[in-house]
């Protein structure tokens, strides 16, 4: 059987090529080229300062030494059109967005998916620390947490359709971090110690504001700082600096520490309070998927992860109509973004997830 | 690798396999005479004579004077010193007026870039529909400041032949000098510096069965160029560095078999790129030639695919076991749009689903046979997934438990 495997240039991605080699499957690795690796005039590269041309070189070294073939696909413009402008259209409007899972799901499994079938492949794999089963009795895919509790990344997978797992493949799914180097090393890749990825890989100096900025000029650099109950504490420089939760950063100086608890782009105002403002029990969200294809019926008991580090709390959601939810927590959870994403577990299957509005 | 076993390789005018009798060259040289050219002692004379009788080979293939002949480590480097060199002799003359096409080599395109950073004026020169460089926009472009005029004489994409001796007389009429990157042509057709009229002209060795890493820039007599390798006397003192004796002499032994079989290869090449052309053109809808049928070298078709993403054809055939190419590749090795078919007027859709073929004395009817058979189903099959939804195919994949469970049970 044919598989195609996304290859960022990783340990991980390299060995799940690899596992699917041994284990007899005719690989053909591909990487994405998704921003312009040239140096614009003053020679600052275009998007960040970037490794990749390292991670590609890397992918292509573990696919020849391993013996299958591997190409380098240019999605320039897709990562512009789907991941780059939605983050910068996210940030702007005052939300925390993940360009992963838009780049999971837009590229990774529909883009490079749909580029797959035209080579035969009959699956996508990637080196992403979840897994995915069928399960005979419901006659329906699941998806669940990787076994790596640390490493885990089902969070970014939650928009993934039945038949886009039919077709997904995570051959790390079911190994730990560890495991996974022990792996790399028996098989001699040349990946086998390096270290793991930025988490936004297209801003590797992690400065986001600037980044913001140097895409969306427009974007608003002034504004005000009040507190809960609209007293102007302070000026900032746009609301794209802050994120729901965020302590640092503020340039205030009072007693007690404050938190950002709300942006609001429309008049560029940061609302700050105490921590104790900052729990929430109520998170409504839209664009949710719904792993088995349909939402449960009435409310149903899960536990939510709100962020990637977040360790999921126990909550009761409910479909709201048209792929929209309403959760509300046990407890109220700090630091609850719009923009970020919340999925829902049972025990360690994916329910769903969706956007968080408020 | 089991994905090498059967290959049907239409890439030549990305490189070519050495011809008959080059790897015997190289071989001989580098095991029997280790001298250094430069040296007066008999080894060294052995290493020279080795050169001397490349010179003259190479020298014939474009009827040229064997002094005239600059060895380089490439076209690369040849056009290089052809425009850096150019462009620093006649600084001083108060000649700071570069004119390109715009289609040319990268190798052209990026060098004059650079020198425009540090100063020259340069002009590209826009091409029509057919790829072709119109001599009234030359004569327009130029003017008594201008140094050099660069234009291929065929494109490597599309394989337009270029009206090299009209676009020479008017860069001479105002004093400028010609160049032409012949990397396309000197080995395939036959190239003359004498009835072409140009200064200086630019060949590469492996794109006709020579080594890679060996080519040569011809140098009209009297024309003093500004050396770009300093270094020893190597070259007349034109290009420092001591020779790659066995490569060169692998390029001369490409060079006198190009000469040789030049006028069959020619034309079985040509009737084998057009029985290609035609049945691509019959059997797969939407499919049309990019730029001129006719004036264009015997081994090159550039065709597009409306509705196909050439990047994943190139796979997708690669993965079939045939190697085609678009136009330049990108540092990484991605696809760039091409430079050539944008600047020949054809809109971003159209020049994102366009495929180079180029044939060679290797190529087969049973080849061509084999690519006209296969590609009609991939561009179909593509075309289907394009418009579809963005999912995988459900209809053909196999039952994932079994696949799952192989995996799995590794550890």
């Amino acid at each position: 059987m044919r598989v195609v495997v996304a290859m960022s240039g990783g340990v991980d991605s390299s060995v799940a090529a690899a596992l699917l080699t041994e284990a007899g499957h005719d690989v053909v690795g591909l990487s994405m080229q998704l921003y312009d690796q040239r140096e614009t005039s003053d020679g600052a590269p275009a998007f960040g300062s970037c490794c990749s041309l390292d991670d590609l070189h890397d992918a292509r070294r573990v696919a020849h030494d391993l013996g299958f073939p591997h190409y380098i696909v240019n999605f320039e413009r897709e990562f512009k059109s789907t991941v780059v402008d939605n983050f910068l259209r996210e940030y702007s409007a005052g939300r925390t967005p993940i360009p992963c899972v838009h780049c999971n799901a837009d590229l990774k499994f529909s883009t490079l998916a749909e580029r797959a079938a035209g080579f035969d492949a009959a699956a996508v794999a990637t080196g992403h620390y979840a897994r995915v089963s069928f399960d005979e009795d419901l006659r329906r895919y699941r998806l669940q947490r990787g076994k790596d509790d640390d490493k885990d990344q089902s969070y970014f997978l939650f928009t993934l359709t039945q038949d886009q797992l039919a077709h997904a493949m995570f051959p790390v799914g079911h190994l730990t971090k560890p495991e996974v180097r022990v792996h790399a090393e028996r098989l001699g890749l040349s990946v086998a110690d390096k270290p793991d990825s930025h988490e936004i890989c297209f801003i590797p100096d992690g400065n986001t504001a600037r980044f913001v900025e140097r895409h969306s000029p427009q974007v608003p650099s002034k504004g005000e700082i009040v507190n809960e109950e609209g007293r102007v504490l302070g000026e900032h420089g746009g609301v794209h600096h802050f994120t729901v939760g965020q302590r640092k950063g503020l340039g205030l100086s009072t007693g007690a520490p404050l938190y950002v608890l709300k942006l609001q782009p429309v008049d560029q105002r940061v609302v700050v309070g105490s921590r104790d403002s900052l729990g929430i029990s109520d998170v409504s969200a839209s664009k949710v998927n719904w792993i088995a294809g349909s939402a449960p019926d009435g409310p149903t008991r899960v536990t939510a992860r709100i962020r990637h580090r977040h360790r999921d709390a126990p909550a009761t959601v409910e479909s709201t109509g048209d792929a929209t939810a309403h959760l509300r927590f046990d407890t109220p959870q700090i630091a609850v973004a719009p923009g970020q994403a919340i999925v829902f577990y049972d025990g360690d299957e994916v329910v769903g997830g969706g956007w968080i509005d408020s | 690798m089991k994905r090498f076993s059967v290959r049907i390789y239409l890439d030549f005018n990305a490189t070519a396999p050495a011809a008959p009798g080059v790897i015997d060259a190289v071989c001989r040289v580098l095991r029997d005479i280790p001298g250094n050219p430069s040296s007066i002692h008999a080894s060294g004379q052995q290493a020279r004579a080795v050169l001397d009788d490349a010179r003259g080979v190479v020298a014939t293939l474009i009827e040229a004077a064997p002094s005239d002949l600059v060895f380089t480590g490439g076209g690369t480097e040849a056009d290089n010193l052809a425009l850096r060199g150019a462009a620093e002799a006649r600084e001083s003359s108060g000649r700071r007026h570069l004119i390109c096409s715009s289609i040319e080599h990268e190798a052209i395109l990026n060098t004059l870039t650079g020198l425009e950073r540090r100063g020259w004026r340069v002009t590209r020169l826009p091409v029509d529909r057919s790829g072709s460089v119109s001599p009234t926009s030359l004569a327009s472009a130029i003017d008594e400041e201008t140094a050099l005029v660069s234009v291929m004489h065929a494109n490597n994409e599309i394989g337009t032949l270029q009206p090299i001796a009209e676009l020479a007389d008017i860069a001479h009429s105002v004093g400028a000098w010609f160049h032409t990157d012949a990397v396309q042509t000197v080995g395939k057709v036959p190239v003359s510096v004498r009835t072409l009229g140009v200064d200086l002209l630019s060949l590469s060795g492996h794109k006709f069965g020579g080594p890679k890493g060996t080519g040569a820039l011809w140098v009209r007599r009297g024309l003093r160029l500004h050396a770009q390798h300093t270094g020893g006397r190597q070259e007349r003192s034109r290009r420092g560095g001591t020779e790659n004796v066995a490569g060169l002499a692998g390029l001369a032994v490409a060079a006198a078999y190009a000469r040789a079989s030049m006028a069959q290869h020619a034309s079985e090449t040509a009737r084998l790129r057009d029985r290609l052309e035609s049945a691509i053109l019959e059997t797969v809808p939407g499919s049309a030639v990019n730029g001129a049928r006719e004036h264009r070298v015997p081994n090159t078709t550039n065709i597009s695919f409306d509705g196909v993403e050439a990047e994943s054809l190139l796979i997708a055939l690669d993965l079939d076991g045939i190697a085609v190419s678009t136009g330049s590749a990108c540092s990484s090795g991605t696809l760039e749009p091409s430079h050539v078919l944008q600047a020949m007027g054809l809109p971003a859709a159209h020049v994102r689903s366009s495929l180079r073929f180029s044939l060679g004395p290797q190529t087969t009817d049973a080849e061509v046979d084999a690519v006209v058979d296969r590609l009609p189903r991939l561009v179909e099959k593509l075309r289907r997934l394009t418009h579809r939804a963005t999912h995988l195919v459900g209809a053909g994949a196999p039952t994932r438990g079994t696949t799952r469970d192989a995996v799995r049970g590794d550890t």
